[in-house]
Order: C-alpha cells, then structure tokens, then sequence
C-alpha cells in the first residue's frame, strides 16, 4: 500500500525525532512517500532521504509553505492524496491542524492520534484521556491518520531515497502569519526527551520553577509542566504535559508537586520510570509511580540536585 | 455579526470514565454528563464579544441525542440567545463522528451566515480534535485552532495559538473558525436568573435529514479496552534511597 508521510518541518529544519517516529508506525502501512513542504526545505528533505524505508521524498520548497498555515498546506496535499491509501503525520500541533482539514476535502473520517497499526484498516486510540483504548476500523479509500510519537521508536538512517521537487499549489490567501513567539532555550526537545523533569503547582511561582529547570540541566533532562502551573504563568505553554498538552514517555519522569490529575497522566503514564515528589502521601501521582517520595519538595529537590 | 457555538455533550472531566467488560465502550450508566470544557470556553468567549458590542447573537448548536439540549440550556445560561438541537441519535453511547457533525454545521451555517463559529478544539471523550478544521475546510474558509487569544476586527480576526513551539499569532479573514484552548478565558457560572430566563429562550430542534446530511459512521469500533494498567511502585523514604534506587533500575542517572 502507498503512504504519504507528512515530514515535520519548523521554519524550514526538520524535526528528525517526530518525523522518524512516525516513520516508524508509516512503514508498518506500506510503501513511504515523504512529503517535505516548507520554505527553503530542501536541506531538510535531504535529511528525510537518509532515514530507513523511505522511498522517495517530494520536496515542496515554497515560501508559503515557511509557516505550514493550514490552509495552503491542506491544498498542496489534497492535489496528491489520492495516489495513497494513507496520509500521515505526527499528532504534533502542526499535522493535527492540517490534516483533520485534508481528510474533510477528501471526505475521509480522521484517525487522530493512533497508538497502535494492526493492519492497513484498523488502528488502536487511546480515548477519554487514556482511560480507554478504542480498535477502530476505517474503510475510506485514503486514510488520514495522526500518529501518537511517543507510542514508538525512531527510525534510523543509511538510505539514500530520490529526491522529486513537488510543484507549489495556489494559496488560497486565507489567513497570514505574523509571529512566533518562540522562546529558546538549549534543553532536549521535551518529546524526545530521555529524562523529563516536570513541575506543577506545588512549585509555588516563577521563580521556584528554577528549582525545576536545574535539577533538570544537573541530568540533561527537558523541562515539563503540569496545566496548573501553566496556567499559573510558572511555566510557558509549550512544556505541558497532558490530555492537552504534549504526551511523552521518557525513560524517566520526575513529577515535583503534581497531584496526578488523569489528564496529567494521559500525558506520561507510559513513561518507563516515573518518580513523584509530593508532600500529600494520599496524592493520585503516587499510583502510578515507581518512586515515591513524600516530601516537601523545596527541601527534596535541591538535595537531590546537589548529590545527582 | 452572528457566533455560531458547537456544544457537545459528554462525560464531565471528573469522572473516572469505566471500560465495560464486554468491550463495547464505557459505561455511561448514571455517569456525569458536561458541557464539553473547551466549548464551555468557548460560550464564554462569545458572549463576551456580545458584551463588548462586537457580537449582535449567539447561537449554540449541539449535535447528538435529545438529552443535549441540557448541555444548550447551560449556554443558554451563560448568555447565549437561541439554541439548536440536531437530534442524530438516541443511543446515548451512538458518537456522531466529526465528518457528519462537520457537514451537519456546514449546512446550518450556510443557513445562518454567521461570521465566527467558536468552538473547542477537542471533545475530551473520543479526543479527536478534528471537528473544527473539517469544518472550515467544508465551508471553504479560514481555520485559526487551539486558540488561547482572540481579537476580531472588521473583516478579519487576530489569533493567539499555542502551539508546540510557543505561540504563534495569525490573522485569518473573516468568516472563519477558530478553535479555542483551555486558557482562552475562565468561564463564568452561571447565576440562578439566568438559569430560569434559559428556559424562555429559543430552542429549536431539527435533524440530520432535514439537512440532508448522513451521519452513518465511517469508523467501525470493534473494540474498546482498558488501559494496560501501571503496577504500584513503592515509597521511598529519603533522597539517599531514591538515588540508590534510580542508580540500580536506570541508567540515565
Ligand atoms: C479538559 C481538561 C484538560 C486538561 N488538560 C491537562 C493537561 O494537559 N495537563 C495537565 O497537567 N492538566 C490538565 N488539566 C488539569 C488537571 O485536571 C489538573 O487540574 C492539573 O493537572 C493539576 O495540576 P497540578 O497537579 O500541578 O496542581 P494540583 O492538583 O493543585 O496539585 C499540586 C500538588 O502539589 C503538592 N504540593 C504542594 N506544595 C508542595 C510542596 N511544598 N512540596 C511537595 N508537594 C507539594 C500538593 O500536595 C498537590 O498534590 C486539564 C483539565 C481539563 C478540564
Ligand atoms: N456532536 C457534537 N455537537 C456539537 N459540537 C460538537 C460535536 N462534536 C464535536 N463538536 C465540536 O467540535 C469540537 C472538537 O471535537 P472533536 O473533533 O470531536 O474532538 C468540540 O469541542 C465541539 O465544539
């Protein structure tokens, strides 16, 4: 079966570790086509020719396609969807923005977010924030499918696929970027992540939160949050973890002053280890984790970071 | 100009949501119904567009059985003006899939012209997050999703979205469909008079055929399981232990 995986692209660099993730779970489908849309992408495409089981890459290499708006995106990929059975992407925010936008042109019923490929029609999906687990069956002719990341391993390189440039589609002139607002920081990207360190509302404020980010840089571990300390303006938008946020599965995952809300758990209970820090012995986070420790975490923490 | 608000009915966030042995789905037997928290959100914002005279009405829709119209009336409550009832199902456990309820809102608003539809951006039961885009591709227009701040203009809107990288802003023409995040706002409770005047408002009830839509579904659920369950860890009782454990199960520390 023929598969377009839509590449993962931010301001024209490849996100290697989503893209080959849902490499992975694509190439359990059939035969990968890779699109790469972006503005100045075909470094990026070069890159995606060298993963495992790619079988060509079609590089849309246009300026409107620099900001991956959902409008002109969904077009370009319309114009090719039905020579595949399947149109994929990671469950990140920009191929979930566009694809649910593909599959409605096309007529075909979303598959967002599967966890599992058990043949070319049914597919498993964590539903209710995780506490249930939905075998779904699609017999549409293409199938649009978004791929939960965390749910596999990347796929490695040594290939050396074609590289076809994708001629541009109209751009519907719909709607206009006008700004990112990016904070950067040298951290691991939180969805590829070996170590999380995650912070909730017991942290109390911004400026405990650091508490958090060094323990964090003592490991090399990205920084997560919960929606309350978010909310709370202790951590940016972009470090939550949850049902609404980023699901992750890291080989560790410290939890400091998190209850253990279940759509906080649907974000990172299939993290291998997970350790708890809280002051509440009752809290719900110690159900799921292997570590407990009750404790007040302003005094736990930087012992911990101290002897790490 | 007129909002149009989607609304779905489904098991309030508190509850823990129970897998029926069978493998048929959960149980929603004397189970908690809600107000969809991202479309409660999403209500709020409306009615203060309406309050800060950018808004004339706000209409709320909601597609499913009869019991929806409890979740309309708490719209209804918290200041939206009329109300539609799609009735596209009996079965409680029957979910209208986001293609028909896409295709049901696109022909109510080709009825309706409304020049903003406001919805969430994922219903918390079959989390799937597609509903909003699938609209705004069916009405051919602008999609601005997971929206955490909104600035309507003439003829366009400015839009805050979070998105994985941060925040991105965007300026879509308007009409359009923006879907809203959890920190778009804080909604409102709704007061005890604004309650009994939601019983007086307009309420209307129509049908998927009416609007000549199938909602057949397309997605054949064959099963629906638990979770593989966590086993209970154990309690530590210092930093010390901690560290030794983390030492002898991980190699990352
Ligand atoms: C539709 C919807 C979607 C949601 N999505 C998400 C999501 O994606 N991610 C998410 O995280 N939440 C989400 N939530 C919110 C979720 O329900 C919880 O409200 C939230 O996770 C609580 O965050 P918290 O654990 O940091 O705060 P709290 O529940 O307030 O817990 C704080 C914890 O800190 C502990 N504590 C306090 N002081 C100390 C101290 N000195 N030392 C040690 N421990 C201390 C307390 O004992 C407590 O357990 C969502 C909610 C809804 C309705
Ligand atoms: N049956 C429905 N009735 C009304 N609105 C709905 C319905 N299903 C989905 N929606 C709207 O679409 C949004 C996204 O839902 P979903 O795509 O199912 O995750 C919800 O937050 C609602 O605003």
């Amino acid at each position: 079966m023929a598969v377009l995986l839509i590449a993962e692209i931010n301001g024209g660099e490849l996100s290697a570790d989503l893209t080959a993730k849902s490499l992975t779970a694509a190439r359990q489908l059939g035969d990968v086509t890779v699109l790469c849309a972006g503005a100045a992408c075909s470094g990026a495409a070069n890159e995606i020719a060298a993963f495992e089981g790619v079988s060509k890459v079609l590089c849309a290499d246009d300026p409107k396609y620099g900001n991956a708006l959902a409008e002109p995106v969904a077009d370009l990929i319309v114009g090719i969807a039905c020579e595949y059975d399947h149109v994929v992407g990671p469950a990140t925010t920009t191929a979930q923005n566009i694809l649910p936008r593909v599959a409605a042109l096309i007529d075909s019923m979303m598959i967002s977010d599967i966890s599992a490929v058990i043949d070319g029609e049914t597919f498993e999906r964590p539903i209710y924030a995780g506490n249930a687990v939905q075998r779904v069956r699609s017999r549409d002719k293409t199938k649009v499918i978004t791929i939960r990341t965390a749910a596999y391993d990347a796929t490695g390189t040594g290939n050396s696929a074609p590289v076809e440039s994708l001629s541009a589609a109209g751009d519907p002139g719909l709607s206009e970027w006008l700004e990112d607002r990016v904070a950067e920081n040298d951290r691991p990207e939180l969805t590829s992540a070996k170590i999380v360190v995650s912070g909730g509302r017991g942290v109390g404020s911004i400026e405990d939160f650091s508490l958090i980010s060094s323990l964090a840089d003592k490991i090399g571990a990205a920084v997560g949050a919960s929606r309350a300390a978010v909310d709370s303006g202790y951590a940016p938008n972009d470090w939550q973890v949850g049902q609404t946020g980023k699901v992750v599965a890291p080989d560790l995952y410290i939890a400091v002053g998190i209850s253990g809300a279940i759509q906080h758990l649907a974000g990172m209970k299939d993290s291998k280890i997970i350790v708890a820090i809280n002051k509440d012995e009752d809290a719900p986070i110690f159900q799921v984790a292997d570590f407990g420790l009750v404790a007040n975490l302003f005094e736990a923490v930087p012992e911990l970071t101290d002897k790490l | 100009m007129k909002v149009l608000v989607p609304v779905k009915r489904v098991i309030d966030y508190n509850v823990k949501v129970r897998v029926r042995p069978d493998g048929s789905g959960v149980d929603l037997a004397n189970v908690k119904m809600s107000i969809n928290p991202f479309d409660e959100i999403a209500v709020e914002e409306a009615v203060r567009l309406k309050e800060a005279g950018k808004a004339e009405e706000v209409i709320v829709i909601s597609v499913g059985v009869p019991q929806a119209q409890t979740v309309l009336r708490t719209a209804l409550a918290l200041g939206a003006d009329r109300a539609i009832l799609v009735h596209a199902a009996d079965d409680p456990h029957t979910d209208i899939e986001p293609l028909a309820v896409a295709k049901i809102l696109k022909a109510v608003a080709d009825e309706e012209k409304p020049t903003l539809i406001l919805m969430g951006k994922q219903a918390i039961d079959n989390d799937l997050n597609a509903t909003g885009q699938m609209l705004a591709a069916l009405m051919g227009c602008a999609q601005a999703t997971f929206a955490s701040g909104l600035e309507v203009g003439e003829g366009s809107a400015t839009v805050v979205r979070e998105v994985d990288g941060g925040l991105q802003v965007v300026k879509v023409g308007l009409p359009c469909v923006v879907t809203v995040d959890l920190r778009m706002n804080e909604p409102r409770y709704p007061s005890l008079p604004n309650i009994q005047r939601a019983k007086r408002k307009p309420f209307a009830t129509i049908t998927p055929e009416e609007l000549g839509v199938d909602v057949a579904p397309r997605l054949e659920i064959l099963e629906t399981v638990e979770p593989p369950e966590r086993k209970a860890g154990e309690i530590v009782n210092s930093v010390d232990e901690l560290l030794e454990k983390l030492r002898e199960e991980t190699e990352v520390v």
